[in-house]
């Protein structure tokens, strides 16, 4: 009985290639287009979400307010209001601190074996890599005692190194000259990826005092970058060196603030807010597709049923029970949709994979994507392949015949 | 063998009723040949589908080998059709892009038989029907109108069925393939079949020994011949 079932399904599906084959080709461009549309809006929301850790942990950033000249705003960061010391007592003075790394970067123009670049120059301290997760490649990062000395050396990042010196050349040892005055190269970073004018792979480091004696002249900083021990306490550390500067920078009135924080959960909140607009967009495009493949699989599948209540009828009239014929029916649905969903989910994730290689977006196929695609186009073919078929096989036999 | 005890047929049409069959009553019994003859729209269609337990009455009873057959539920209808009932349409009625073996097999389908005896019943009957063997691997939409009516006239036969009732078997065909076809039943009941056959020619009603003609869903007259 299975095998004559298993039989008449196979031989109705293959005896009818081209109705067969637009069904599954419906079922798999309506699963195929959601998981790779949603697997593009996941993968992006994560590898910004990752990006954005990269930058450091439990970050708050601190950066001077800005400079008002008689009522006239230059921006916020322009004011010179942040000094060293300020970095010094964060460290010494707030609870719950990791790492404290202050910064001073300014562009300049650098040159070496004759080729130049501009690029940001950032005067730090050798914390900075704990707080901004910085990892080495080759080489070290600026140590105290070079911080201390004001040594003229530098730690460049890849974007720089291929600037200069081409890719894939190890830049230890190597000369460069910023401002006219030579540095000596002693590491290079681990790319973290990233574009625009953030990009902290197209950064050099050098000593905080070698930047502040030889290239600002000057003993304000431009930044101060906090870790906080853990992401919880983050807004208590962000309440409690707030506290802290406008003391030390006599201000009562904390709207008067000559300095601005953040901290790196409003980044991320932020940021999630806008990945999750765009995952949303995405997945409305992607559940209009599978709306529009569920009938795509709808019409295929009235058309058939239709088209063959005839052939129903005829069952019906030479003595096959309703049940059999039901049965067919429901087989050969399932065996459509399920062609037809697992070469969907196949294409669907061999698309996202091909995303991912040629244009280079992250992309993240997720179960639920799948099943809920899957789902959709199987209930719709499903359904609308058996209950025709079922209504059919309950008519008279000389209805059935007789149905135009 | 039949028995048929004052069946009508209503076919209601949103508010129009049209009574198709008005209470007939005869007998038909084992190894007869009967045409029932009758103008389109006589009732003769609609009595036949009774007849072959494909419609049900709307009134009335209707014996098949002694059973009560509008009592009774979907599948047993089903049963009886393909038990006791080889049917042959008019328009033949085939699969299409579908083996002449394996149309002649559908009623088979879900059965016990192996899928060997099947084809062997398939053969036979075909052989029966008098289709060229040369034939019986052919798609149904490669053969003549002919030759297709035998591919359903061996259907009908597969599970030997008591009786075989045909509507306008020939309705399709060309008089001289008509002939080919008529020529098959009569042999098929000097074999012992019972065959009941509707149709408006006359020509076609001479093969039997019976003729009920039907007007107005009546009986007009029944007469056979010596």
């Amino acid at each position: 009985m299975i095998k004559d079932l298993l039989n008449e399904t196979i031989w109705s599906l293959a005896g009818n290639k081209v109705r067969s084959g637009l069904t599954i080709l419906g079922i798999v461009i309506g699963i195929a287009s959601v998981i790779t549309m949603v697997a593009i809006g996941q993968g992006s929301q994560a590898s910004i979400q990752a990006r954005i850790q990269s930058i450091g942990s439990n970050l708050i950033i601190v950066s001077p307010g800005a400079q008002r000249t008689a009522g006239v705003s230059a921006g916020q960061g322009s004011a010179q209001s942040l000094k060293l010391e300020d970095a010094n007592a964060i460290m010494s003075e707030v609870q719950n601190v990791a790492g404290v790394a202050p910064e001073d970067t300014h562009r300049y123009q650098v040159t070496a074996k004759g080729n130049n670049t501009n690029t940001q120059i950032t005067g730090t301290v050798p914390d900075y890599t704990i707080v901004r997760n910085v990892a080495i490649d080759s080489g070290t990062f600026i140590t105290a005692y070079q911080n201390q000395t004001s040594a003229k050396v530098a730690v460049i990042g890849p974007g720089v190194r291929d600037d200069l010196f081409g890719a894939g050349v190890d830049p230890t040892g190597q000369t460069i000259r910023i401002k006219n005055i030579d540095f000596q190269v002693i590491g290079l970073t681990v790319s973290k990826g990233g574009t625009g004018f953030n990009n902290a792979d197209d950064a050099i480091y050098i000593p905080l005092s070698t930047e502040q004696h030889y290239l600002s002249g000057d003993t304000y900083i431009t930044t101060i970058s906090v870790s906080a021990q853990d992401s919880t306490i983050l807004p208590t550390v962000q309440n409690d060196l707030t506290d802290l500067l406008l003391q030390r920078h006599g201000i009562s009135d904390s709207t008067q603030a000559d300095f601005s924080t953040i901290n790196q959960a409003d980044i991320i909140a932020t940021a999630s807010s806008i990945t999750g607009t765009f995952t949303m967009l995405l997945a409305s495009i992607a559940g209009i597709s599978l709306l529009v493949g569920g009938i795509g699989i709808m019409n295929m599948m009235l058309t058939t049923v239709t088209e063959r209540t005839r052939e129903i009828g005829l069952r019906k009239a030479v003595g096959i029970r309703k049940i059999y014929i039901n049965l067919q029916f429901l087989s050969e649905a399932v065996v459509l949709t399920f062609l037809g969903g697992a070469v969907g989910v196949l294409l669907g994730w061999l698309a996202a994979l091909a995303v991912t290689k040629f244009a280079g977006i992250t992309t993240q196929v997720s179960l639920s994507t799948v099943v809920l695609a899957f789902g959709v186009s199987a209930g719709v073919g499903i359904i609308f392949g058996f209950y025709p078929a079922r209504r059919a096989a309950s008519l008279s036999p000389i209805e059935a015949l007789r149905y135009e | 063998m039949i028995e048929c005890k004052n069946i009508s047929k209503t076919y209601v049409n949103g508010d129009v009723e049209t009574q198709a069959v008005r209470g007939l009553n005869f007998k038909i019994e084992k190894g007869e040949f009967v045409a029932i003859i009758g103008p389109s729209g006589s009732g003769k269609s609609s009595l036949m589908h009774i007849l072959g337990a494909l419609d049900t009455p709307t009134s009335g009873e209707y014996f098949l080998d002694g059973k009560e057959v509008s009592k009774l539920n979907d599948d047993d209808l089903s049963d009886l059709r393909r038990e006791k009932i080889g049917f042959v349409f008019q328009s033949f009625n085939l699969l299409p892009r579908t083996t002449v073996l394996r149309n002649v097999t559908l009623p088979l389908l879900f059965s016990d038989a192996t899928q060997k005896e099947r084809e062997q019943r398939a053969r036979e009957a075909l052989k029966y029907a008098g289709m060229e063997e040369s034939k019986f691997n052919n798609l149904s939409n490669q053969l003549s109108g002919g030759q297709m009516q035998r591919v359903a006239i061996a259907r009908s036969l597969i599970n030997n069925p008591a009786i075989i009732l045909a509507d306008e078997p020939t309705g399709n065909l060309d008089t001289k393939t008509s002939h080919v076809v008529m020529q098959t039943f009569l042999e098929l009941n000097s074999r012992g079949h019972t065959i009941v056959l509707i149709t408006h020619e006359p020509e076609i009603a001479e093969f039997a020994q019976r003729v009920i003609t039907i007007r107005d869903g009546l009986i007009e007259s029944d007469i056979k011949k010596k």
